[in-house]
């Protein structure tokens, strides 16, 4: 099978020693057109992947700025159908890996095989199940799989060691790692994963993308130290959200925000 | 021969009841569903751990609670009956466990665990309120730290419980997200975990959530069921005909209807909360309207839209308003085991008023949706047969809100 999208932008990467920025948006948020704008200006201002979060009416992984912004893009009528529609509309004009963070609820409800097609023809390169751990995640990676895209499963601050490889061993594309336990949200402190992330390269060559708490350059600097990619959400969420509040252009305050996080990738990947 | 498996020898070893069930969590929570797994597994083949729990439930519940016949209620509901029918109506009357409720049966438990887990904090959700100060009452009875999520809707509707939580030591959170009700106070209460595991046992209060829960909860209320059957036995020389409980999210029920699963002449019928009628957003009864789906972590019948969001809920009853079901629930309506009904606001309220007045007791709004049901299903069965109705809770927590509903059809007190 030829190599996904997510797997070129990674050793494309890898063979410039290069890492990567890969933020979260929620999808409909502001808007669904705004969505589409918001793709192209994320890869103008230096994303290499963005996460684009399907809205649901019960995000129990999100802490409170994403699940607020969720609820208000339901609330104001945005379907998957049309955060799919969007991402179809900003495809061509745009290069970046996009992955769809989706909640296997709604996976479950429209079943696992039509929902990953769908989002496939939309243009989606690879999927996150927040809420598909291990155990439950087998049928969901298969059903990704056999369409080509890619799969990230979490791995947790605590997640045992054995359990990681078996977590590992269902990745493809890149393997997920939360800089801390709890929900997504800002944090004060740069998160420590040098050891995790030691151990993950002993199992793995899969890439490994870092996020939860990520929320400045400095951090962006402190993950991308020992990840492939710095993962950061809530801190943009939060700034297209008081964009949109403001009056003003979410597409340019994201693009500007993500300027200013793609800092701490400076120098960063030498050591790679 | 073939041996029929017993129907109450699930979960398997997934924590699946058929189909139903799992565990649909952040990699953040398996480990502590593990950890309370494992340390379930070994307190259940710890005998001290068992006296322990039986003196709580003997000295501190107040169990057994007792099993009486409701000689007036019957009464009426044979006189709206054929002649020859009209069942015998005897109430297990968990509504004299201590705080009122049998939500007590599982947070002496599940605090109990908690404690030889290490874990010195404590967090619940809550709708009625019931569970919120069951879990408060059982944290300052075996010194632990308490913090309970509640919906501002329902902690407006059931004001007193708030402040009984208060009373007992606890920290009430309450929630304004989505539709301020039990689903975003779970939500919320899910959220604290993740990032407190450490330290922190999430006492869920209904046979709900993932892989154990639904299993440790219908385990700690079963000890409703086996007295009943007990009682049963030695009140009237039987097993009960019928029994009939309650369905929010189920722990009532689960607790009364498990003991009597295997006993296939024994009728369980499960009434939910029917609400305004049977359009979306009107009820809260996902086991007749709602369809197989992922609710905070464990799939089920869940009220959702065709896209799989969480669809909205109304019941008058804050413990009912609630748009999933047990797992467990699930498995035994597709396996016909048990029956599932509805009744709807204004039958609740008739009942509410109906048992008050009949039988001198007054019930939680979530219990009078059981007496409901109970009064039309004792008027379609034999005379000589007996009904066992769980009376879950009592109705202290709402009389301000039943006031107001019967003030508002013009009917007072």
């Amino acid at each position: 099978m030829s190599e996904s999208r997510i797997e070129t932008i990674f050793s494309t990467l890898r063979s410039e020693g290069r890492r990567g920025l890969a933020p979260f948006i929620v999808g409909g948020r502001p808007s669904v057109e705004e969505t589409a704008r918001l793709l192209p200006a994320l890869q103008a201002a230096g994303a290499s992947i963005v996460e684009v979060g399907i809205p649901f009416s019960d995000p129990i992984a999100d802490g409170p700025v994403i699940a607020a912004a969720m609820h208000k893009a339901l609330e104001s009528g945005v379907h998957t159908r049309d955060v799919l529609n969007a991402v179809q509309r900003a495809r061509s004009s745009c290069s970046l890996g996009i992955v769809a963070m989706a909640s296997v609820s709604l996976a479950q409800r429209v079943g696992v095989a039509r929902f990953v097609g769908e989002a496939k023809d939309a243009g989606i390169d690879g999927f996150i199940f927040p809420d598909a751990p291990l155990e439950e995640a087998p049928p969901l990676v298969e059903a990704v799989r056999e369409v080509g895209l890619t799969a990230s499963l979490l791995v947790a601050p605590t997640t045992p060691r054995a359990r990681a490889e078996k977590i590992v061993g269902l990745c493809s594309g890149f393997v997920y790692l939360m800089a801390r336990l709890g929900i997504t949200g800002e944090s004060a402190a740069a998160p420590e994963i040098g050891a995790r992330v030691a151990e993950l390269r002993e199992m793995t060559d899969l890439p490994i993308a870092c996020g939860f708490g990520v929320s400045k350059a400095e951090h962006v600097r402190a993950v991308v130290e020992h990840a492939d990619a710095a993962i950061v959400g809530s801190a943009l969420v939060r700034r297209i959200e008081d964009a949109a509040e403001r009056g003003e252009d979410a597409a340019e305050a994201a693009g500007a925000f993500v300027r200013e996080l793609g800092v701490g990738l400076k120098d960063a990947g030498a050591a790679a | 021969m073939t041996t029929i498996p017993s129907l109450s020898a699930l979960p398997d070893g997934r924590g699946r009841f058929g189909d139903y069930g799992g565990a649909y969590v952040p990699e953040t929570l398996v480990g502590a569903l593990q950890q309370l797994r494992d340390e379930y597994v070994r307190a259940k083949a710890d005998p001290s751990f068992q006296r322990e729990l039986d003196a709580l439930l003997r000295d501190f519940v107040g169990r057994p609670t007792a099993l009486c016949p409701a000689e007036r209620l019957t009464a009426h509901a044979r006189a709206g009956a054929a002649k020859g029918k009209g069942a015998s109506i005897w109430l297990k009357r968990e509504d004299l466990a201590h705080t009122g409720a049998h939500k007590i049966n599982n947070t002496v438990g599940q605090g109990l665990l908690a404690r030889r887990m290490g874990k010195p904090r404590v967090i619940a959700e809550t709708g009625a309120g019931q569970h919120g100060v069951a879990t408060a009452t059982a944290a300052a009875r075996l010194g632990l730290r308490c913090e309970v999520y509640m919906g501002a809707e329902d902690a407006r509707r059931q004001r007193l419980n708030v402040v009984r939580m208060r009373l007992l030591g606890a920290r009430v959170v309450e929630v304004d997200a989505g539709s301020r009700t039990l689903k975003d106070a779970t939500n919320e209460a899910m959220r604290d975990w993740m990032a407190s595991v450490e330290d922190t046992h999430y006492i869920l209060g209904s046979v709900v959530g993932p892989h154990p829960f639904p299993t440790i909860v219908r385990d700690f209320q079963s000890v409703i069921g086996v007295e009943a059957k007990r009682q049963c036995e030695e009140t009237f020389g039987a097993l009960p005909d019928a029994v009939i409980a309650c369905v929010g999210g189920g722990s009532n029920a689960a607790g009364i209807f498990y003991p009597f699963i295997d006993d296939a002449g024994v009728r369980l019928v499960g009434v939910e909360a029917g609400g305004r009628g049977g359009a979306a957003g009107e009820h809260a009864a996902p086991l007749a309207h709602g369809s197989p789906g992922v609710l905070h972590g464990s799939l089920s019948y869940v009220l959702q839209d065709e896209e799989g969001q969480t669809a909205p809920v109304h019941s008058c009853s804050a413990g009912l308003d609630y748009p999933g079901v047990g797992p467990e629930h699930s498995f035994w309506k597709d396996a016909g085991r048990v029956e599932y009904t509805s009744v709807t606001d204004a039958e609740a309220l008739d009942a509410f008023v109906l048992m008050a007045e009949s039988e001198g007791i007054i019930p939680a709004l979530e219990t009078a949706h059981a007496i409901a049901g109970a009064v039309k299903l004792a008027a379609r069965m034999d005379k000589k047969h007996n009904l066992v109705i769980n009376v879950s809770g009592r109705g202290d927590k709402d009389v301000d809100e039943a006031a107001r509903l019967l003030d508002s059809r013009g009917g007072g007190p």
